[in-house]
């Protein structure tokens, strides 16, 4: 047995998301993204001296929605702590966050293994905290420090050692960053910053119960970064532990360029952070009914929606779960569900999975190419449900569907105005079909005979070539029964 | 509890601030009777107190989420001792904290 194969990894995550409030944490300064430096700034968030701190009513409102969607207990009394350490990112000299009495406590969220399986994450805490500003180290020779970001509103939820593999804590993020965004708390952008992932890793023998020494692996700002940044300092340590040497619990910053982490230049010393209540805010104290207020206005559950899609819409687990990986489409694709005619079950069933199949190729390709998101696509609601009731209806073919999905998307126009302007209505006139199919034949003659002697793959030949003549528009099935019959009266008239 | 020289620099470390081996000598003594001074709460029974965090009785005191005009950068700017049109500057910093 190889050596790592003892040996299994253990994980804990803690997660800073920004949260989309309007107003900073303490302060009314905006938390506008892009703003020209040191604009988003006043004496509060800049720590001067005498200032007073006063909470946004909406951080905590947001903090208990993460806490209920996860599965917390929202501790019914709660307090703020000032976290020191001088750093000029942070003006004051020290955070403001929360320590020894976090707002949420104790939750857990559910992965999706590959293998079909859940697993439960554990929640230690979900708290409250103020981001820090953006130091600039390459634009003069000292350091630039722009404070718009500092003070702004973010929420920490640290995950217990729960995590086993590189591929969980991905799978655990992912999972994160769904359950915020359809919270509508924080907008979920790792590239961007405003969720930020850091990992504890450490390695022990299967089977072993107490801890290994762990390092923290920091600066990662994608989901694929944290897999791999996780999947590299484990096999670091792997190799230690076969070499005999002894982790060193430390904090290493991850170089995606150079796929590998760097222990970080710093003082221990740094890390004694002599927390203690914050006497600028008082308590904040959280009763039943404002919980059960926050609870009757969250969103369902993205997990609770994907196991709704299909026992509700008959759908397989996978389209399910690419219709609710992000909320937006996933109401994109209930609000065309609601325009469709109710038909009986089998046929209501087909014409749901065709939307589902529309939305998870063409809508998902369109916003992926126009980069945009699904609250920007411009199509009216009700338009692709009514391209799907022509379809299926027999107006018009799967194949011109295409067609007109480009148009539909070009003009803005309602697909039965588009059928009739650009005659795009699937022809089912036996007549007229047969018609162009003895064209067909007469024109290829040694095609037909090449049919006659056992070459059936001519016939695909013939059919392509009478939806060339008929622009696309005949009716498959007629054209292949049609052709079918002329062929075999061919047959039988030599 | 006794406060020594290396605590004093410890703290001094934490703060960025820097002490002559004098100023060293009379900060451990200051904190020291200080700290002595407070011991004296040690004598009272505790036991069935609950910690007391906030020394005002006032709880959930909470503004709206609405955006107020923030200071414009030239006031702000004009208090630090090292700038530069846009940004604070100060000394160049490495590594992380």
């Amino acid at each position: 047995m190889k050596f790592s194969e003892a040996y299994e990894p253990v994980i804990g995550l803690e997660v800073h998301a920004q949260l989309l409030t309007e107003s900073k944490a303490f302060c009314g300064c905006t938390t506008k993204f892009g703003n020209e430096p040191n604009t988003n700034v006043c004496p509060i968030c800049l720590g001067m001296p005498g200032v007073l701190p006063v909470l946004n009513k909406n951080v905590v409102e947001f903090v208990i929605r993460m806490g209920l969607a996860t599965n917390c207990r929202i501790a019914p009394r709660s307090i703020f702590a000032r976290k020191n350490y001088f750093y000029p990112d942070l003006p004051k000299g020290y955070q403001i966050s929360q320590y020894e009495e976090p707002i949420c406590t104790g939750g857990y969220v559910e992965i999706d293994l590959e293998d079909g399986t859940r697993k439960k994450i554990g929640l230690t805490r979900i708290h409250m905290e103020e981001d820090a500003g953006k130091s600039i180290h390459d634009q003069d020779a000292q350091t630039l420090m722009d404070i718009n970001r500092c003070g702004g509103p973010l929420i920490e939820i640290v995950s217990e050692p729960d995590v086993r593999s590189p591929r969980e804590a991905y799978l655990y993020l992912y999972k994160i960053r769904q359950i915020v965004t359809y919270l509508g708390i924080c907008d979920g952008n790792m590239e961007e910053g405003s969720l930020r992932c850091d990992a504890n890793v450490s390695v022990r023998k299967k089977g072993e119960t107490s801890f290994g020494t762990k390092t923290e692996v920091k600066n990662m700002n994608s989901f694929r970064n944290v897999e791999r940044a996780i999947e590299f300092e484990m096999n670091r340590q792997l190799r230690m532990l076969e070499d005999g040497e002894a982790v060193v619990q430390e904090t290493l910053l991850w170089d995606a360029d150079k796929n590998a982490a760097y222990p970080m230049r710093s003082k221990e010393e740094a890390h004694d952070y002599r927390y203690f209540p914050d006497p600028d805010l008082v308590p904040v104290l959280v009763d039943e009914p404002w919980i059960e207020r926050v609870k009757s206005n969250l969103p369902e559950h993205p997990t609770t929606r994907r196991d709704r899609f299909i026992s509700e819409y008959s759908l397989p687990w996978y389209d399910a779960n690419i219709l609710c990986e992000e909320r937006g489409i996933a109401d994109f694709f209930e609000a065309e569900i609601s325009h469709l005619h109710k038909d009986d079950g089998a046929k209501q069933k087909e014409k749901i999975k065709l939307v589902a199949n529309w939305v998870m190729t063409s809508v998902l390709r369109e916003l992926g190419q126009r980069k945009i998101r699904i609250e920007d696509f411009s199509l009216p609601t009700g338009r692709l449900a009514s391209m799907i009731e022509l379809q299926v209806d027999g107006t018009i073919s799967s194949r011109i569907s295409k067609e007109l999905w480009d148009e539909m998307l070009e003009s803005n126009e309602d697909p039965k105005v588009i059928i009739e302007k650009k005659g795009l209505a699937q022809v089912s006139d036996e007549g007229a079909i047969e018609k162009i199919v003895n064209e067909v034949l007469e024109k290829n003659k040694l095609q037909v005979e090449k049919f006659l002697s056992g070459s059936e793959r001519v016939f695909g030949f013939f059919v392509g070539e009478v939806m060339k003549a008929t622009k696309g528009k005949a009716n498959p099935t007629l054209v292949n029964s049609i052709l079918k019959r002329r062929l075999s009266e061919t047959v039988l008239s030599k | 509890m006794s406060v020594t020289v290396k605590d004093v620099e410890h703290v001094a470390k934490l703060a960025r601030l820097e002490f002559s081996e004098t100023e060293k000598e009379v900060l451990t003594h200051e904190l020291n009777e200080i700290l002595g001074y407070i011991e004296k709460l040690n004598e009272l029974d505790t036991t069935n107190v609950e910690p007391l965090s906030h020394v005002i009785e006032l709880s959930n005191v909470v503004r709206d989420d609405v955006v107020r005009q923030s200071a414009s950068a030239e006031e702000m700017l004009q208090n630090a001792p090292d700038r530069t049109e846009k940004f604070f500057r100060v000394p160049k910093v490495i590594g992380e904290r």
